[in-house]
């Protein structure tokens, strides 16, 4: 008899998610879904909205990436006050990417340091007791210091370019409103140790070599655990160098082909559509040009290291050859290795912003452009989880009267699935219980892609786990919870 | 009294209603320290609290965080929060008693830490409380500004609680 086994939702993941699994009468697995609720509310909420308002709205959106929703927003609202990318001034355009860098490097230190670091210290099927930020600071407090500092760091770079932490106002249609300050631009640069830029690539380097330690010893596990091969889609820069903040889009096949050859993201809709299925809430993205059943891609760090060719920075690119020798070129399947991608990023986010703060124009200098209105923008940025889509459409009293978005973790959506059906599947067959280790091993595959489903939920700080066993009649069988 | 570090913290999304109400707070209390010249008394707000608020409280001596919760209270109530290892099924905020414990295992520092937990009942996407939830507020800003008047002395413990 077949039967159907619940996890919900995912532990620590942002927001609301369940995992299915359903077994055939031998307790094989047949079938597995990631179901996550989406929230759709606010492409209705923003409508009739004056467009200027935009970027400063869509922070209401989620508390944990509102930089990148900001910035997308922003960047749409510049096509929209006709002032294209490559028209920004150069004081606008590089305080905003210093916005951005600070954004990613705060954010993939905290996926580093609180998710990724004591599954690489623990052990991934380690006690869940231990294999904690809190055991890490117990065992390896140095380590932990640098966490909540590297963050800190990340953040305050955020406070100084947005202007504020809640509902940042920094960036505006056709530019910025502030400068940094000449106090600012000291304190990140020749701060006290620990909180300099310097510090912050020494500790970035030493996060890349605790990582590759662990990898060295355990290759096995983090080269094959749940190693799907994909597409792969990110902005890349116009050379096609790695760039987060603006560029066109490129996808690559598995084998590396470009499937989507540099395209000018304001006609996105030519290449990508998203795909209803009964049932999921979330969205399924894919190339046009491939269709619906194959044409699903990956996004995010892995992603963005398979579709470029180089990282303009010395110490990431050193870092980023060794990454791609690994795989001899060739794009690199392991979904384990989002860790080591992430962590290249992150060491090239903190030379980005040595770069910036190093750049008179973050002081001085034209704020804002005007140009000749539109009436439609889209603003394409690559958030920390991967590539995010701000499609708007004005009316002629500059009321927003059409809102698309599609966040990264919706681009993730179809990769996230397979990797949870690979690893039910290496784990789960022959078994009708979930054993700790087997939840943890689902949960490991999910967090390699960071998903952050906030936007879903509101912080009522009620998200208990909740595990249900069905047999074939859907019926239910064992139910485990913890609050 | 000007040696007793506090802070005043209060978290949430003012985007999303009621769950402004702990940045409604600070901004109460950060007006309120304006006038009265008061220099030992800090505030900070944030959309979630997170690893790094670890290092943001060990420089305190008392640490009040201030949150809107749906729980069965009538408008507001002070608890205080002990530091506990227990983490919520979530990677991108942490509880208040977590900070606590991390703060404790990095800078061996313990502070009293506190949380006002604020009754909010909408929390949809629009900027501004509900009137009810502004009601609550002013209830709690009295309060709050009472006991740090005289912080070690007044505060009165509502109920006790390991984490939340």
């Amino acid at each position: 008899m077949g039967q159907k086994i619940t996890i919900e939702p995912v532990t620590r993941v942002e927001g609301h998610g369940k995992v299915t699994i359903h077994l055939d009468d031998e307790n094989k697995v047949v079938q597995t879904r990631l179901h996550i609720v989406e929230f759709r509310g606010f492409e209705r909420f923003i409508q009739g909205r004056p467009y200027w308002e935009a970027p400063v709205l869509v922070q209401r959106l989620c508390g944990i990436c509102p930089v990148s929703h900001h910035l997308a927003a922003v960047k749409a609202m510049d096509v929209i006050v006709g002032v294209g990318p490559d028209q920004l001034s150069p004081t606008a355009e590089k305080m905003r990417r210093l916005m951005h860098y600070g954004q990613f490097f705060q954010s993939h230190s905290l996926h580093f340091f609180h998710l990724a670091s004591p599954d690489l210290l623990f052990g991934i099927y380690a006690d869940p007791t231990k294999r904690n930020v809190l055991e890490v600071a117990k065992e390896f407090k140095d380590l932990a210091v640098q966490g909540v500092m590297m963050r800190k760091f990340g953040q305050e770079i955020i406070e100084a370019t947005a202007g504020k932490k809640i509902h940042g106002t920094g960036a505006i249609p056709g530019g910025i409103n502030k400068h940094l300050t000449i106090e600012e631009q000291m304190k990140f640069l020749i701060g006290k140790d620990p909180m300099n830029i310097d510090q912050m690539i020494s500790w970035a380097q030493d996060a890349l070599e605790l990582f590759k330690g662990y990898h060295k010893e355990n290759k096995n596990l983090i080269d094959n655990f749940a190693r799907f091969p994909s597409s792969h889609l990110s902005l890349v820069r116009k050379d096609g160098a790695l760039d987060i903040y603006h560029g066109v889009i490129r996808a690559v096949d598995k084998d590396g082909n470009k499937i989507l050859h540099d395209v000018d993201y304001q006609h996105y809709l030519d290449y990508i559509a998203e795909e209803v299925k009964s049932w999921s809430y979330m969205k399924f993205p894919f190339l046009r040009s491939i269709g619906k059943q194959d044409g699903w891609y990956r996004v995010g760090p892995l992603a963005r290291l398979n579709t470029c060719d180089f990282i303009p920075t010395p110490l990431a690119q050193k870092e980023f050859e060794l990454f791609k020798d690994y795989t001899n070129g060739k794009p690199n399947d392991m979904s384990m290795h989002m860790h080591w991608a992430r962590l290249i990023e992150t060491l090239h986010a903190a030379e980005m912003i040595k770069e910036l703060l190093n750049d008179p124009d973050i002081l001085e200098g034209e704020r804002v452009r005007k140009g000749t209105k539109t009436i439609e923008g889209v603003g394409l940025i690559e958030a920390p989880r991967g590539t995010l889509f701000h499609h708007y459409r004005i009316n002629k009293d500059d009321q927003i009267e059409m809102a698309n978005l599609i966040v990264s973790t919706t681009n993730n959506n179809e990769p996230m699935n397979r990797a949870v059906e690979i690893v039910a599947k290496d784990h789960m067959n022959g078994h009708e219980v979930i054993t700790e280790g087997m939840l943890n091993a689902v949960e490991t595959a999910i967090r390699a892609y960071d998903p952050c489903l906030s936007c879903a939920t509101h912080a009522l700080g009620k998200m208990p786990l909740e595990i249900s066993l069905y047999n074939s009649n859907e019926k239910l069988i064992d139910q485990k919870r913890s609050d | 009294m000007e040696n007793y570090r506090i802070l005043i913290y209060g978290y949430g999304n003012p985007g999303r209603r009621d769950d402004g109400l702990g940045p409604a707070l600070v901004n109460l209390v950060e007006k309120w320290i304006e006038i009265e010249n008061i220099s030992n008394i800090s505030v900070d707000s944030n959309y979630q609290l997170n690893i790094e608020d670890a290092y943001t409280i060990h420089n305190f001596d008392l640490v009040i965080f201030a949150d809107a919760t749906v729980e069965d209270i009538e408008n507001f109530m002070l608890s205080r929060v002990l530091p506990s290892s227990k983490t919520d099924f979530t990677m991108h905020s942490v509880h208040p008693a977590f900070v606590l414990d991390l703060c404790t295992q990095l800078y061996e520092k313990v502070p009293d830490v506190f949380l006002l937990h604020l009754k909010g009942y909408d929390f949809e996407l629009k900027e501004g409380l509900t009137k009810r939830a502004e009601e609550n507020l002013k209830e709690a800003f009295h309060y709050v500004r009472e006991i740090l008047v005289n912080p070690v002395k007044d505060i009165q413990i509502n109920k006790v609680i390991n984490t939340i």
